[in-house]
């Protein structure tokens, strides 16, 4: 059984003792654990259940590499799947538990699947749900999504209490990885003098050569690192964190760093994870190496664990993971595992080694230690069903054939190491076979390159493939102090550290145990743990031609979800070489993806939930609306009123008192929202002249005039009042939507195609909170404040002035979206609710109310004027409109002229705008489609129009509608038919769009 | 992410500082021009794998366009000049052709 | 006028790692023109003391000239000398092509102070403020989360960033979040 030793373990010893809740059971670790160590001590070897088959699971690993151990964390609003237990620091009051097993983790009714996992091979749902295609949507669909995923999804109604940020840092080096290749690195890089980022994803430094042993400059290498370590942060020019992983490398030097700041201590305050937004000049790379399974029956069997990770449990946290632990390797690093146990008491029955040669130094050190060794042995398969109880021992050159079985509860097997390559190939970094070591590493020929076209990775460390303190730590040395100088710092002499040789022997390629396995043993030997991949569904995925590995990936699943080419990766390429005939490089890897392990969506998110998930847009009215009934609508990032609710009312009737009320009283709208540009300079009015469809450089100081703009395209973009200033200055309103882009384009012509006009432009939306003053009563209102004389003769319709009203500075414009008496009013946007609250106030007694954006549209749409957005929809042109007055003819050009003489554009029998009365006088759904009667060919009614503006008009009681009708305006009086969704349909007759006062009598009084 | 160097304003930035507005030194034709060249000007673009020229604004930054040649391969940035010109600087053709011999996009090389 | 107020009448966060404080009101105005021309010069310096190089920005005890861009210069007066500078302007400016505008009630201004300013800012912009990048005297247009902003040194632990009135919310309240209690980065 496994269990916590009476000694050792170099982050738990003298820890203090935490309780956690795994499955509802109380259970006790000690403070430096981690989840995985602290459920090893209570000998909860069983940790989960696998994917597909429903297979008892245990703890492979002791890092983020780890495939099984992956589970529920938290409840409710603190609930996140999927989380490692390998990676997660054990706190007091913990909760977890196991997750894709139902009932319970010992028993388990998907299980089942195991005993027929014949009939689900790779390509299983492909083959099998394709057909009949009818059985999709309700059969197969809802069993695939109920048996899909592996941890639960949080609820919906929950909350994550917590709080995330980004952090933008910018370094000369950043160093990834804080074992002693790292460790070295940063120091000879921050000796060149520039500033260095050290980042490592655990709580500790030093990396795993503090339990491999060895030594540097004659001291150990835990010593040694220690030394590092302190003389980093002596540096003024080092920044060090820990638990802080390097997640992804992009281009041109950017990469992320996912921080976990409280995941080990929930009640801190501040932030739970920082996504730290890095930009260096240099990076290396010093991210270790994993440790490679072996592929033999039963290799998924709770107590099969990597040599490393055994070793790690032993030496880190004081935690023997059985009594008796059978090795099983292809290299010498495995003797660690059992040399470290047997000097701890432990028994190790046998080292088996499918090497014919065996080990060198190291196996002398074990056979010393009284270790049995078998050279040129393999394991047959193991014994066990939710935890080891003993291995089949058989030479590896053979099937499989049983010479001895030999009793034990735990194997710690080895298949080699594979240099940790994925931030480097992040961006572009290729990889170069290493055929003596049997790895992909890093092929420094071919580094990812940066903004100069130069490369701006290195990997040092045995993610560089060097697995002998000898050669690592001066290559690190090197590296370090290369990055430094390439990152702009000076050339310092120093003398490179001298690692200590060990005499090992080399590692040879074990891609299946026994060599010669038969099917029924290969289909018990796992490749992808966490995916259920086995030998034997790779070897029939090239058989049906997934020859390429991204399809072979993608038809078995090798290497997806969290593992990312982790710990299947090369076994699972060796295995589909191996059957298609090839060498490996010629298979190659599949794409290494950031993250490097997952992050969590908190920290991608950052800052932005809750009130700042986006920005929100408030005119200096916002708080008055709010206080004052307003129902928000959206509008950009705009929120304006959509109607002012009074006590007790709906929005339906809030907005057709509104309208009735600003058609016989007196209504105030804030407009503030509307762009406000100037535009300056001699060439302004030829400027315009461009810009605009229309003649604008013919306006008189002191008058408006309505324009359009097209794109080039010929599409209406914007539409809006200019007001002539004076001689060079002109000020164009725009839409609400439109004040920055028009405000771009303005500024994109001006700078990249007519730079030698002089004009200059200036966005002053928001220096305006601007009103409309609405109705019959607008002028009494406005002369009661008093200030200017604003009557008909003194204003006329389409002219502004200056000067000021009830003491404001203002300038008013006397326009009108209404058809009512109207004047638009600026005032600085500071004095903007002072203003509003003299109108309210002033008006009352001409029955002054607020309205909305619904009021705004329905007055607009019985006049039949256009809104951009409503009636265009970015290809709908001003002739569609019946426009033609506002393009003018004079001009030899202006933007869109061109385009509207394209076959297309001067088609005569273009959707065109037309007003809809419906015959019952129901309101028609908004974007509905006029159809034509009978079907055609496929069996489609046709359509020749759509309603683009849809209301209910409390003035006219009845739906009133604006829409796009092919030869629109020749069929006046013709009454057309538009389905519903429902199916029923609505008869409208066409008729003209101005449904009021269309003789303008009451705008110009 | 890209990191460009804006040559109106001087600041080097990354790219969510920028905004990027297509191809670079498109000839405007309009009224008087045929089909033909209309529909060049407004659609037709270059797709090259290697050495292009783009426009680009610094939107959250000084406001201004300018001109950046790239390589859509490597995102190598050979480097980012004025948006008021009709063919990219001498400097930008020798920087190409340092780094990319025998280059050519539209009428440069 | 007295009943002129800012986007959040002085709203302040404090008992976060670095404190958040709208300045109130101010004067700004945009001068497009050819910063090279001499009267513009002249101007400027009659306004603010100093024509500040690219990228920089020049303040007095009353008054401040920024770089926007190189056709442009944020002026920074009293609220209430704005209109009066901008005529002065138009009268020294007269004959040359130039466009001076009122933008002091488009704006609201921010203080960030404390000595974790910098990595308040740092969580927010795309821009380097370690000490020895960011300095005094330099002023930045860049983005705070997702608006644009302008933003400088006004002493040394303390920013001023200026952003749209229409966002003036958001920005106090996304420099609250990323000041909150406990988010030292201790980066710098």
């Amino acid at each position: 059984m496994s269990t916590r030793l009476k000694s050792g373990g170099r982050f738990t010893s003298g820890g203090a003792q935490l309780s956690f809740d795994f499955n509802g059971k109380k259970l006790k670790g000690v403070a430096g654990d981690t989840l995985a160590s602290a459920l090893l001590a209570n000998d909860q070897m069983m940790v989960g259940r696998s994917f597909k088959y429903h297979r008892p699971r245990g703890i492979v690993a002791s890092g983020g590499e780890e495939p099984n151990a992956l589970f529920n964390m938290g409840y409710t609003n603190t609930f996140e799947p999927n989380q490692r237990a390998t990676t997660t620091e054990l706190f007091e009051g913990l909760i977890a538990g196991s997750q894709n097993h139902w009932p319970s983790l010992e028993f388990d009714i998907g299980v089942l699947n195991t005993y027929v996992s014949r009939l689900l091979p790779a390509g299983f749902y492909y083959k099998t749900f394709i057909h009949p295609r009818s059985f999709w949507k309700h059969i197969y669909e809802p069993i695939i999504r109920q048996s899909a995923g592996l941890g639960k999804a949080p609820r919906a109604e929950d909350r994550d209490p917590d709080t995330y940020e980004h952090f933008y840092f910018f370094a000369d080096v950043m160093v990834i990885g804080g074992g002693v290749a790292g460790l070295q690195a940063a120091k000879a890089a921050a000796l060149t003098g520039v500033k260095v980022l050290l980042v490592e994803q655990t709580a500790h430094w030093g990396g795993r050569a503090p339990v491999d042993g060895g030594e540097v400059n004659g001291t150990p290498v835990e010593a040694y690192c220690e030394g590092l370590v302190a003389e980093l942060q002596a540096m003024d020019n080092v920044t060090m964190r820990t638990r802080l992983m390097g997640a992804g490398v992009y281009d041109h030097g950017y990469t992320l760093g996912y921080e976990r700041l409280n995941d080990h201590q929930p009640d801190a305050s501040g932030p739970r994870h920082r996504l730290w937004r890095i930009r260096a000049a240099q990076i290396i790379t010093a991210t270790g190496a994993i440790e490679r399974p072996l592929s033999f029956a039963g290799n998924d069997i709770p107590g099969v664990m990597l040599a490393s990770a055994v070793r790690d449990y032993a030496v880190n946290y004081g935690v023997s993971v059985a009594d008796r632990t059978v090795v099983v390797t292809n290299n010498d690093d495995a003797y660690r595992t059992a040399i470290t146990l047997k000097n701890l008491g432990l028994d190790v029955p046998c080292i088996i080694d499918a090497r014919a040669g065996g080990a060198g130094a190291l196996a002398d050190e074990a056979k010393a230690l009284g270790i049995r060794i078998e050279n040129g042995k393999a394991i047959a398969k193991v014994k066990g069903g939710k935890r080891v109880t003993g291995v089949i021992l058989c030479a590896q050159a053979g099937e499989g054939a049983e010479l001895e079985e030999i009793a034990c509860d735990a194997v710690a097997m080895s298949g080699g190491w594979s240099p940790v390559v994925h931030l480097w190939s992040h961006c572009g970094g290729k990889l170069v076979w290493d055929d003596a070591q049997s790895h992909f590493r890093p092929d420094s020929e071919r580094p990812p390159s940066g903004a100069n076209g130069e490369g701006f990775v290195s990997v040092v460390g045995s993610a560089n493939g060097h697995m002998q303190m000898a050669e690592l730590v001066g290559d690190a040395h090197g590296a370090g102090l290369a990055a430094g100088k390439a990152a702009g710092g000076t050339a310092v002499k120093t003398k490179a550290p001298e690692g200590a040789y060990s005499s090992e022997n080399a590692v040879e390629p074990v891609w299946l145990m026994p060599q010669g396995a038969g099917y029924k043993l290969r289909s018990k030997a796992w490749l992808d743990y966490q995916n259920d991949v086995k030998v034997s569904d790779v070897q029939l995925a090239a058989q049906e031609g997934f020859e390429s590995v991204e399809h072979a990936k993608r038809y078995t699943t090798l290497g997806m979800a969290t593992d990312q080419g982790k710990l299947s990766n090369i076994n699972g390429l060796a295995i589909l070489s191996d059957a298609l005939g090839q060498p490996i490089p010629q298979t190659g890897t599949t794409t290494f993806r950031p993250p490097y392990t997952p992050i969590s969506m908190g920290a991608i998110g950052g800052e932005a939930r809750g009130k700042v998930f986006q920005p929100l847009r408030k005119t200096p009215l916002y708080g008055w609306s709010d206080k004052n009934g307003a129902d928000w609508e959206p509008v950009g990032a705009w929120r304006r009123p959509f109607a002012y609710l009074q006590p007790g009312e709906s929005v339906h009737d809030a907005v057709n008192r509104e309208v009735k009320n600003t058609r016989e009283a007196l209504g105030l709208l804030d407009a503030s929202t509307l762009g406000k540009l100037i535009v300056k300079g001699p060439d302004a009015g030829k400027f315009l002249d461009m810009l605009y469809t229309n003649m604008m450089s013919t306006l008189k100081p002191g008058k408006c005039r309505y324009g359009l703009m097209c794109s080039e395209n010929g599409f209406l973009i914007d539409d809006g009042v200019v007001a002539r200033l004076d001689e060079d200055t002109f000020l164009c309103h725009t839409t609400t939507g439109g004040a920055e882009t028009i405000h771009g384009h303005m500024e994109e012509w001006l700078q990249t195609e007519w730079w030698d006009w002089n004009v200059y432009v200036a966005n002053v939306t928001e220096q305006f909170a601007q009103i409309a003053v609405v109705g019959p009563n607008a002028r009494k209102v406005l002369e009661k404040l008093g200030g200017m004389d604003l009557s008909k003769d003194a204003l006329a319709f389409m002219e502004w002035a200056d000067g000021t009203i009830g003491g404001f500075d203002a300038r008013v414009f006397r326009i009108s979206f209404s058809g009512e008496l109207s004047y638009e009013i600026a005032v600085p946007a500071s004095q903007g609710l002072a203003f509003w609250e003299a109108l309210m106030a002033a008006g009352a007694e001409f029955g002054a109310m607020p309205y909305g954006t619904e009021t705004l549209h329905i007055l607009r749409a019985e006049k039949g004027f256009i809104m951009i957005g409503d009636e265009t929809d970015g290809t709908v042109i001003p002739q569609d409109l019946n426009l033609h007055w506002a393009l003018s003819k004079k001009k030899e050009d202006y933007l869109g002229k061109r385009a509207h003489q394209r076959s297309h554009m001067a088609d005569p029998d273009r959707w065109k705008l037309v007003g809809l009365k419906t015959l019952d006088k129901s309101v028609l759904p908004d974007g509905a489609y006029a159809v034509e009667p009978g079907v055609n060919a496929n069996g489609q009614r046709n359509m020749f129009g759509r309603v683009t503006s849809t209301y209910y008009s409390s003035n006219l009681e009845r739906g009133i509608a604006m829409g796009l009708v092919k030869n629109g305006p020749d069929r006046m009086g013709e009454v057309i038919d538009f389905p519903k969704v429902d199916g029923t349909i609505i008869k409208a007759k066409i008729v003209d769009p101005v449904i009021y006062d269309k003789d303008g009598a009451k705008q110009n009084v | 992410m890209l990191i460009l160097d804006c040559p109106c304003c001087g600041v080097s930035g990354e790219e969510t500082e920028f905004h990027a507005g297509g191809e670079a030194h498109l000839k405007r034709h309009s009224v008087g021009s045929t089909d033909d060249q209309f529909e060049e000007y407004l659609f037709m673009r270059e797709n090259p794998r290697g050495v292009h020229f783009e426009r680009w604004r610094h939107n959250n930054g000084c406001g201004k366009w300018f001109h950046a040649a790239r390589c859509t391969q490597t995102l190598e940035v050979f480097g980012t000049y004025s948006a008021q010109t009709y063919e990219p600087p001498k400097e930008i053709k020798d920087a190409i052709s340092a780094k990319r011999p025998g280059w050519s996009w539209r009428n440069f090389s | 006028m007295s009943n002129a107020v800012s986007a959040l009448q002085g709203a302040s966060y404090v008992g976060g790692i670095a404190e958040i404080r709208e300045l109130g009101l101010r004067g700004m105005i945009t001068l497009r023109g050819d910063l090279a021309d001499k009267k513009l010069i002249k101007a400027v310096k009659g306004i603010a003391g100093t024509m500040p190089d690219a990228r920089r920005i020049a303040m007095n005890d009353k008054a401040g000239a920024a770089w926007m861009s190189s056709d442009e210069l944020l002026l920074m007066v009293d609220h209430a000398d704005a209109p009066s500078t901008i005529e002065a302007l138009n009268s020294a400016l007269k004959g040359t092509h130039f466009l001076a505008a009122n933008v002091s009630d488009a704006r609201a201004v921010f203080e960030v102070s404390g000595p974790s300013a910098r990595e308040v800012m740092a969580k927010l912009a795309p821009v380097d403020f370690a000490p020895d990048a960011f300095t005094q005297g330099m002023f930045r247009r860049s983005r705070l989360a997702q608006v644009p902003a302008a933003l400088w040194m006004s002493r040394e632990d303390a920013f001023t960033v200026v952003c749209f009135r229409s966002v003036g919310e958001y920005m106090f309240d996304l420099l609250s979040v990323a000041a909150q209690g406990g988010s030292e980065v201790g980066a710098y």
